[in-house]
């Protein structure tokens, strides 16, 4: 199964965004789904930055990323602090400039991108499913 | 990432080109508030050359939107948005509060 593990920092961004894009071009995803993966990839590898590793530059974050059926499944697993992505409030996209939440928006593309996101907590590990359906 | 500005009478357009993500929006974010911290608050964004943008970068450009709305003494605009980046900005709620130019001529000339 293809896998990555690399350090949890900003920089590795673009390697995670660019692997994810192999193996959804490997698998028939088009070009704007492949956009939409690598989307959701970034914005939860950037939770698990920010929030499980928060302050901490030596965290290790492993991603892999496979086609089940015709779903991709990109899992992301940290050891770093729990950190429930489905407990963060959805902010109102809606409101107007001056009501407009800056937080959790990473977390709200997420979830419109992928079809599933489910989070779960074992030992000393997070563990992040995201599946997309191919259209 | 690379950002490039140039400044107009009565606005400033500022060019990105390439990937903005956590890791380059700070820079991104440094660029804009060098032209608001000069009191200059009419802003035209150029993303003909953009690759990508996560939410860091959506956040960067409300932060500067509200800084820039303020007093009504200007606002940001966003130039030839590639086809994903207003996908994203749509879902994001994003479009309803920037306006959009398909010519960053006509956008200068609109402040």
């Amino acid at each position: 199964m293809p896998f990555l593990s690399i350090p949890a920092r900003y920089e590795y961004l673009d390697e995670i965004r660019e692997f994810v894009a192999g193996v959804a071009g490997q698998s028939g995803f088009g070009e704007k789904e492949v956009y939409s993966l690598q989307l959701a990839a970034d914005e939860a590898a950037t939770n698990i930055i920010e929030h499980a590793y928060a302050g901490m530059s030596n965290g290790t974050l492993e991603v892999s990323c496979n086609l089940q059926g015709d779903s991709l499944v990109i899992v992301m697993r940290d050891y770093g602090k729990t950190f429930d992505p489905s407990k963060v409030r959805q902010p109102d996209v809606t409101t107007n400039l001056s009501k407009r939440q800056i937080g959790g928006l990473g977390i709200y593309l997420m979830r419109k991108l992928m079809d599933e996101v489910h989070y779960e907590s074992i030992g000393n590990q997070n563990i992040l499913t995201m599946t997309k359906r191919r259209g | 990432m690379e950002v490039s500005s140039q400044e107009f009478k009565h606005c400033d357009l500022i060019r990105v080109k390439g990937r903005v993500d956590s890791s380059t929006a700070p820079e991104f974010s440094r660029a804009l508030e060098k032209i608001t911290s000069g009191g200059r608050y009419k802003i035209a964004v150029d993303m003909t050359d953009m690759e990508y943008m996560s939410s860091a970068g959506f956040r960067a450009l409300l932060a500067t939107q509200r800084n820039c709305k303020r007093y009504n003494r200007g606002e940001v605009v966003l130039v030839k948005v590639p086809v994903r980046i207003k996908e994203a900005l749509e879902l994001a709620g994003f479009t309803e509060l920037f306006k959009t130019f398909d010519d960053s001529l006509e956008a200068v000339g609109n402040f």
